[in-house]
């Protein structure tokens, strides 16, 4: 996917030696951009799906599981995330505004605030295996049908928005380099801002991922 | 650009002989020319083709005679299990946009390329890695992968062949599906000629375009279904297991809702490439373009929406059973659109029946018949007689086979000699799809009769009464792969030795009669300005003028 | 459509970028944050899930409107996103009426 983003932006560039022109394009790489997240919302609506049909089937036991999710925590994550899409979007304008030094530090503390999600959902899920909570644990065996699907969405879920964070980290990680190296600059900066709307889309999905696991007990 | 687009002695260079960074394989395997990768597409298609024929050969042999011929039946299931997938995810869906779109879109809308030629590249190694996860899955311990082409849950979550790799492939495949579909909604959004407007553009844009749309809105839900299925054999997580309180169902929802849309994938691009033949070879505007323009737009946004159809018996809800058969009914309106738009072209049309012409009234017959069955099917009451018989065997072949595998080689015949600068033998040509059409129908008109009478599908077995007619089908197939195989030799023998075809052999007005056989690197010398709709043929000598 | 005509636009200007705004953006969604969390303790019944969903789309539509600069982009962007949403919408009603009247 990182492949994906890298190559929508920078394919003027490169294409351009070899076909003679420069078929730069930043509103057609914007274009693709917005597609290509289309289909990574599609991928999670899949899931709420899922979420939808089975909280139908299995309310009260839903309600019960919610219950054992931990509210800070995941309040935590939902801070640490709408914080760091702040910082995505200043480090845009630092840039957009010349200002390139200060696009770096922000884009830095973007990728630090995407680990401290990572290390908090590593604390999160860690407590639950360690009370055999999880698909295949001795304890959730012992529950009760709904409960094993209501942990079975939350952690592929929250593990596919998590392999999405990491997706993002390494993006973002990508961009800082060309923005050191010149590549993402003031005059050139489609790349940084189709790496930000990756960043939003991971941050948007949490935004519903929440309220659905921890607040609806 | 002039100056890579022309050699020394003033003639210009076509894309085959330009020498890019790299020459030879190379050359073809690291070039992001859309033109060479539709080629490189189309050469994997075929190659693909033709193992899921083979497959489909031996299939048809095991029927010979009741209880095991050649094979046992699980053998049989792993067969009709990658006869389904090479068909389907391999050869129909990438087929017509991926192979001839990629080659042509471009062109057809006067752009040098693609919006994004390295993504169009990569989206071939995802596809050429897929198929070939998808073959190596045959050689891993468990055995090759035999739950049908639509792994239905729970079966695919218990049985003991190898079901992850399989599922790894299709996944694979489905994101260069994904990427191709953002690369043309872009492209057409972007890179079109000046004058150019969406109502000019050829009708076989507007069907890529539609495609484009469902590639990129149903194409995820596969992708999460296929992710789910591997995710609970390798964890264990149970959300299909009714054993651990999943819902089985749910996975023909999630399955279907990617799977109907993707018959839309197949067959819209192949309708395009009707809309074009019919008009070159009727030299006439076509009739009513933007009904079929917007009818391609219909069919895909309702075709999203009737994928309950394949699950009349599943014990889903009675209100749904209704609403689903009703919005089947609805799909056959824009549908209709189509086939009546394309007939009443022909009426009072100067009508040269050359080869591509021939298969595309060999389409309208075979596609008629498939698309009328699909109304007995649709309907709740018939669909409980016939449901998972050969009745719906051959009904999908009639629309997949009949309809896109047709075109696709309808399309062959169309743009060989633009795409080669060749002409091939058009007496055998029409002589194969003869051989074709009588073989078709022997084997798949007898699968409506035996599914009628009760013939389940994918049985390696079956009672003593049905042989004859399952005899009678097996030598249809025979046929049938007889006709293929003359029309696969015939554009082989065109290719080496066929004529120069000369640049607009058919007299057709879209851009890429415009421009030279084969095509120059870049295809135009100059990017052209649109005046005329594509097939408004008394503009026709103005817009060719330069042709020739 | 007729921006294919020429390279105009092709090539991206900043939209007179602005700290200040994203901030108050952000501090509504942190607003947004804890009035959702809040309500999450009060018993709504049936309605917690509305209310939350309400809540969640204001959000989303804060995030897409500014952080994502819809808001600033041409009509096919917004027709896309809402032709989209619309698409995700039908398919969760449809599924809705088998799931629920089974």
């Amino acid at each position: 996917m990182s492949t994906n983003s890298t190559t929508n932006a920078t394919h003027g560039e490169e294409h351009g030696h070899e076909h003679v022109h420069d078929l730069r394009d930043d509103y057609g790489s914007k274009l693709g951009m917005w597609l290509f997240l289309f289909t990574e919302l599609i991928l999670f609506g899949g899931l709420f799906l899922l979420y939808m049909a089975y909280r139908y089937q299995y309310f009260p036991e839903f309600q019960l599981s919610a219950k054992s999710l931990k509210i800070w925590m995941g309040g935590l994550n939902t801070i640490i995330l709408l914080t760091s899409s702040l910082t995505m979007v200043l480090s845009i304008v630092a840039l957009q505004r010349r200002k390139i030094k200060a696009s770096i530090y922000w884009l830095i503390t973007t990728i630090v605030f995407a680990f401290g999600f990572l290390v908090v959902k590593y604390f999160e899920w860690s407590d639950k295996f360690a009370h055999g909570i999880f698909p295949g644990g001795e304890e959730l065996a012992l529950k009760s049908q709904g409960e094993k699907v209501f942990y079975g969405l939350y952690f592929t879920m929250t593990g596919l928005h998590g392999l999405h964070v990491i997706i993002g980290m390494i993006i973002l990680g990508f961009i800082l380099v060309f923005i050191v190296k010149g590549k993402v600059s003031p005059d050139r900066f489609a790349l940084i801002e189709n790496g930000g709307l990756y960043w939003h889309l991971v941050d948007l999905i949490w935004i519903f991922l929440f309220p659905l696991f921890y607040l609806l007990h | 650009m002039s100056d890579s687009t022309v050699n020394t002695s003033g003639d210009y260079v076509n894309f085959y002989q330009y020498k890019g960074k790299h020459s030879g394989i190379l050359g073809w395997l690291l070039s992001v020319d859309h033109k060479r990768i539709g080629l490189l597409y189309l050469g994997s298609m075929v190659l693909f083709f033709l193992v899921g024929m083979t497959l489909g050969f031996f299939m048809r042999l095991e029927m010979w005679n009741p209880g095991q011929d050649v094979m046992g039946p699980q053998t049989y299931n792993a067969l009709f299990t990658l006869h389904g997938i090479i068909m389907i995810f391999l050869v129909i869906i990438p087929g017509i946009p991926a192979g001839f779109g990629n080659f042509f879109l471009p062109i057809q809308i006067g752009a040098e390329d693609v919006s994004f030629p390295r993504l169009n590249l990569f989206s071939w190694y995802l596809y050429t890695i897929g198929g070939l996860l998808a073959v190596a899955s045959l050689f891993l311990s468990g055995g090759p992968i035999d739950t049908g082409w639509t792994f239905y849950a729970p079966y695919s979550l218990r049985t003991g062949t190898e079901v992850i790799m399989p599922l790894m492939a299709a996944f694979i495949l489905g994101f260069s599906s994904i990427l191709t579909g953002v690369n043309f909604v872009t492209t057409v959004h972007r890179l079109r000629a000046p004058g150019m407007t969406f109502f000019k553009m050829p009708l076989f844009i507007w069907s890529l375009y539609s495609t484009a749309w469902i590639q990129i809105i149903g194409t995820p839900i596969i992708g999460i279904t296929i992710l789910l299925v591997v995710v609970e054999r390798m964890f264990g997580v149970g959300l299909f297991d009714p054993a651990m309180g999943g819902d089985p169902i749910l996975f023909q929802h999630l399955f279907w809702i990617y799977s109907h849309p993707a018959v839309y994938i197949m067959i819209l691009p192949a309708m395009g490439v009707v809309s074009e033949i019919i008009p070159t070879f009727a030299r006439k505007t076509i009739f009513g373009y933007g009904a079929i323009a917007v009818s391609s737009i219909a069919i895909a946004f309702v075709g999203t929406l009737v994928w309950g159809h394949h699950m009349f018996t599943s014990g889903m809800s009675d209100e749904s059973r209704w609403v689903y058969s009703f919005l089947t009914f609805i799909v056959a309106l824009p549908s209709g659109v189509k086939i009546f738009n394309w007939v009443a072209t022909m009426y009072k049309g100067s009508i040269k029946a050359e080869t591509p012409f021939l298969y595309v009234m060999a389409f309208i017959f075979l596609f008629s018949i498939g698309g009328l069955t699909g109304l007995v099917l649709g309907s709740l009451a018939t669909d409980v007689h016939l449901h998972d018989t050969y009745f719906v065997v051959a009904h999908f072949h009639y629309v997949m086979f009949g309809g896109t595998i047709f075109i696709f080689f309808a399309a062959l015949h169309y743009w060989f000699p633009k795409m080669f600068g060749k002409m091939y033998n058009t007496k055998i040509a029409n002589i194969a799809l003869a051989i074709m059409v009588v073989g078709f129908n022997m084997l798949y008109f007898t699968f409506f009769i035996l599914g009628y009478l009760g013939m389940p599908r994918r049985y390696y077995d079956y009672l003593p009464e049905f042989q004859g007619m399952h005899q009678f089908a097996t030598v249809g197939s025979w046929v049938l792969i007889a006709g293929i195989l003359l029309m696969f030799i015939n554009l082989f023998l065109g290719l080496k030795n066929g004529k120069k075809s000369g640049n607009n052999p058919w007299g057709g007005m879209t851009l890429e009669w415009t421009v030279p056989s084969p095509p120059p690197l870049l295809n135009f010398k100059k990017i052209p300005t649109v005046k005329y709709g594509p097939y408004e043929y008394e503009h026709y000598d103005e817009v060719t003028k330069n042709v020739n | 459509m007729s921006y294919t005509d020429t390279n105009e636009g092709k090539i991206a200007h900043a939209h007179d970028p602005r700290y200040g705004i994203n901030v108050m953006i952000w501090i509504t969604l942190l607003s947004l944050t804890v009035i959702t969390i809040a309500i999450a303790g009060l018993d709504l019944g049936n309605y917690t899930l509305l209310v939350a969903m309400f809540i969640a789309a204001i959000k989303s539509g804060f995030v897409i409107n500014y952080f994502m600069h819809i808001k600033f982009e041409d009509l096919l962007f917004k027709l896309f996103i809402a032709g989209v949403i619309m698409v995700l919408l039908v398919i969760f009603v449809l599924t809705a009426l088998d799931v629920f009247l089974r």
